[in-house]
């Protein structure tokens, strides 16, 4: 996915000093940032180009990136990422954000943190009965043949909660959280884009 | 389990706990406007009463979940505390920093020189972490046997080919048999020397014989007992063995660091982790997948899963209440279909045999006249590899037919054909060596008394065991080819241009991960038991494992349906890596027997002057100074062995011990937080009563 000609080109956009700062404070080495800085680029208008670093992206055009396009959670990770007031458009430095969470490199303990964040469909720190059920109709798909009768969602609901619910309030917490995906073999492997 | 909602909600925002965790999750409040001015005093209050702020470990910035801005502020205050710290320990994080990004730079760097990385890329995009796992696998398949031959070319082959070349001065050591009757060091292999027809070299490149057979390929190649370059001297039968245990160590090795690697979870837990619901709810999604219509197939296959995994829980919970009669039925019932398939197992393993026994005794090489015995006797030299390839297709079949009466559930059924079609693939490998080594030994009628094994139709026998596994490979090769060119294609053409119900009820085929799996496993165990009798099988397997990964993927991308039932990433590593470990060790039993029991030809290869091939090593220790021959003997012996094995099981009921202790431990912490939330619970609604 990387052409040297355009890296050579878009390094000289990102001053180096910024580049380094950005290498220490996410996840992604130097070729991913240049990367990133070039497809958050191209989802610009053409007269704002030159100042990628400090404009911002609408939603609307962050969910064409294909790496989003087909994702059932790309509202919320949105939502979660974006630092505007309205949490519907991105920076770029949302964008490395975003990338720096979901790239190899990342600790468990982020991808974890960030995870818990984009499943709180309600944004009330805990995972209740309300926001599992949202969970697992995005995953089964939208659209009624797809979604599970309420008989199987209670089972299944019930499942999860008697497996992750240590304190038995009927919710999920974070530290809840953290525990039972660290104990989740597939959780690294799947909460992870790379552009 | 009183919902939240009956105690008001800011009472329960200024518990410790709570402040606790929002202060290690950091500039959360940023990202909340609503609640900025009040939560944010808060925090800051919190942090007043918790001392552990000005002991908080030296963190990187970069594991703060926040936004950037907070980082950055985080990083300065960081930079500030450092000004004022002490030169040592300035100058030690500023040298731990700049080590850390010059590791980086090397990994970003040494990313670009992983095989494949494109390719696999793609795949996981267009199909989940599941059928990546497959590819993945298949590289690092590519690697090791790469790794293996580097090993055995560079130790092995390397010398000889100096040697009989006399590059850099070097000259061959013969020593001259003592104690061996001249008959049993007679071998004329038909180097095939004058004029033939171009088939015979055809027929020779597929069965391993004639031009091959002389050739560095084989055993036979290596009949020299060392080589002089100028004036040292190389050990050439030590440095063979030795390279066999090298090579079996570093692929054991191997393997057990690419297990442990992706599998780091808790064995303190009971129930099992890939099965959980946890991982299947909150692991569920692959965030990779960029094709929508990869998408599509994912919400099926994950709705279809749990669909299934909800009803084998009633399930289950049906079994449990089965009475006595039904219990009695049903086991007896799986009883009688296991000893089906025994019976069907052992008329697979005699049929190999007997097809082995007929192949040896009757392809003979030297007859070059006519084609037809030609193609037929290619047919009789490669029937063991067709009855070998016939029954692990037949077996699986009837596995999977058989395994539908015995009333399991789904996970279990999956489980157990598994397993049973792994013990086929790899004991009939095991058949066809057992076969062989019964005619190499058989001893009826005194044939084998000057040299201990059947000179007369095997003066080289390491040669043709090597050749039978090269047979298997190349079958194995050319049957892989056959069935995409021939099956899959044909069978996708049919599916989009055939509209007739009967060809569209077949549908396209499903890329079944496990079954190609075991092809790959069977291939690369006939590789690992090959390589001692035949050193450049590793680079045949290499190519081999290189060109099926471009088949596979082409088959994958065209024929487009993944399995119905999803394929985990985590599991599937697993499972790839068990049955690995499972074929090697299964080949440590043939080159164990090899090795140390049957005597080694005395006509060709580098033990001729040995009665075994493991007889090199107590000979080289034998020349040994006596202070060292002593301890190596010592250590050997029972005196040291017993002692060290009944510390190993008093080590290992300690950690056991210690596991159940903590596993205790666990349970009562866990009950103790049940009860405290429930105290929290009624302590908050009596004060919101008193209120």
């Amino acid at each position: 996915e990387e052409g040297s000609g355009a890296m050579g080109g878009s390094a000289s956009l990102i001053p180096r000093d910024l580049l380094g700062e950005y290498q220490e404070l996410t996840f992604l080495s130097k070729q991913e940032i240049l990367l990133a800085y070039k497809r958050f680029s191209e989802l610009l208008p053409k007269e704002e180009r030159e100042n990628a670093c400090s404009a911002r992206v609408p939603k609307s055009q962050i969910l064409t990136l294909p790496e989003l396009r087909a994702n059932p959670f790309q509202h919320r990770i949105c939502h979660v990422f974006s630092t505007s007031e309205n949490r519907d458009d991105m920076s770029f430095e949302d964008f490395l954000d975003m990338l720096s969470v979901f790239s190899d490199s990342a600790t468990s303990d982020i991808k974890s943190h960030y995870a818990f964040r984009i499943f709180d469909f309600d944004d009330d720190g805990t995972l209740d009965r309300k926001d599992l059920e949202q969970l697992v109709n995005c995953l089964t798909g939208q659209g009624e043949e797809s979604q599970l009768s309420s008989a199987e969602m209670e089972q299944l609901i019930q499942n999860i909660l008697e497996e992750s619910d240590i304190d038995k309030d009927g919710t999920i917490n974070l530290s809840e959280f953290q525990h039972v995906v660290s104990r989740s073999p597939d959780f690294a492997s799947s909460f992870k884009i790379v552009l | 389990e009183e919902p939240h909602g009956a105690a008001p909600v800011d009472f329960l925002q200024e518990l410790p706990s709570c402040q606790s965790a929002r202060r290690r999750r950091g500039g959360t409040q940023e990202r909340r406007p609503a609640l900025r001015g009040t939560a944010s005093s808060r925090g800051a209050a919190a942090r007043e009463l918790l001392p552990e702020r000005g002991e908080l470990p030296h963190r990187p910035a970069r594991e703060h979940p926040d936004c950037m801005a907070e980082k950055r502020r985080m990083r300065n205050s960081q930079q500030a505390k450092t000004e004022q710290l002490s030169r040592w320990k300035k100058w030690k994080r500023a040298s731990s920093k700049s080590l850390k990004k010059a590791l980086s730079e090397v990994k970003g760097l040494s990313s670009y020189l992983v095989l494949w990385r494109h390719d696999i890329h793609s795949i996981e995009g267009k199909f989940g972490t599941g059928i990546q796992s497959y590819f993945s696998f298949l590289r690092f398949l590519v690697l090791l046997n790469f790794i293996i031959f580097i090993l055995m070319f560079s130790f092995v082959t390397l010398p000889t080919i100096i040697s009989k070349y006399g590059i850099f001065n070097s000259t061959i050591a013969y020593i001259s048999p003592k104690n061996i009757e001249d008959i049993c060091t007679i071998y004329e292999p038909n180097g095939n020397k004058g004029l033939v027809y171009f088939y015979t070299y055809l027929k020779d490149l597929l069965s391993g014989t004639g031009f091959l057979e002389v050739t560095s390929l084989f055993y036979g190649y290596y009949s020299i007992d060392a080589v002089w370059i100028s004036i040292m001297r190389y050990n050439l039968p030590l440095a063979y063995l030795l390279a066999t245990f090298a090579y079996l160590a570093l692929s054991f090795l191997w393997i057990i660091k690419r297990s442990v690697e992706g599998f780091k979870h808790n064995l303190v837990h009971d129930a099992d982790p890939f099965q959980s619901y946890c991982n299947k709810v909150f692991a569920g999604w692959d965030f990779c997948i960029t094709d929508p219509h990869a998408a599509r197939l994912k919400h099926r296959s994950l709705q279809y899963e749990l669909q299934m995994d909800l009803q084998e829980e009633k399930l289950k919970q049906k079994i449990a209440e089965r009475r006595m009669e039904e219990k009695l039925r049903i086991y007896s019932l799986r009883i009688f279909i296991n000893i089906i398939v025994i019976a069907i197992l052992s008329g697979c393993f005699y049929s190999i045999y007997r097809v082995t026994v007929f192949s040896q005794e009757n392809s003979s090489v030297s007859i070059r006249n006519d084609t037809r015995t030609d193609l037929v006797n290619l047919l009789v030299q490669y029937l063991p590899s067709i009855v070998i390839t016939l029954a692990n297709f037949i077996g699986p079949l009837i596995f999977s037919f058989l395994i539908r009466f015995e009333d399991y559930t789904p996970a279990f059924e999956i489980k157990l054909t598994l397993l049973r079609c792994v013990f086929v693939r790899l004991a009939n490998i095991g058949v066809l060596l057992f076969s062989l080594w019964s005619q190499i030994s058989d001893c009826g009628s005194d044939k084998c008394k000057p040299c201990g094994y059947n000179y007369k139709l095997y003066p080289c026998w390491e040669s043709d065991v090597g050749q039978e596994m090269y047979k298997l490979m190349i079958f194995d090769f050319i049957v892989i080819l056959a069935v995409a060119l021939f099956m899959d294609f044909p069978r996708k053409l049919l599916v989009t241009h055939c509209s007739c119900k009967l060809v569209q009820w077949f549908g396209h085929k499903e890329f079944e991960i496990s079954d190609n799996v075991l092809e790959i496993i069977y291939g690369q165990t006939i590789c690992w038991i090959g390589a001692f009798f035949s050193p450049l099988l590793p680079a045949i397997a290499t190519i081999k494992y290189f060109i099926i990964f471009y088949i596979k993927k082409i088959v994958l991308i065209h024929t487009r349906k993944p399995a119905a039932r999803p394929i985990r990433a985590s599991s599937s590593n697993f499972f790839f890596l068990v049955v690995l470990l499972i074929g090697l060790l299964l080949a440590f039993i043939p080159l164990g027997v090899s090795i140390a029991r049957i005597p080694s030809s005395k006509a060709c290869g580098p033990f001729r002057n040995f009665n075994t091939s493991w007889e090199v090593i107590p000979d080289t220790i034998l020349k040994f100074p006596t202070g060292l021959q002593q301890v190596l003997f010592g250590m050997a012996s029972e005196a040291f062995a017993v002692p060290f094995f009944v510390i190993l099981c008093i080590i290992m009921f300690y950690v056991i011990a210690l596991a159940r202790a903590h596993k205790r431990v666990v349970e009562q912490l866990r009950e103790q937080l049940v009860l405290e939330s429930r105290d929290k619970t009624f302590l908050i609604r009596k004060i919101a009563e008193a209120q």
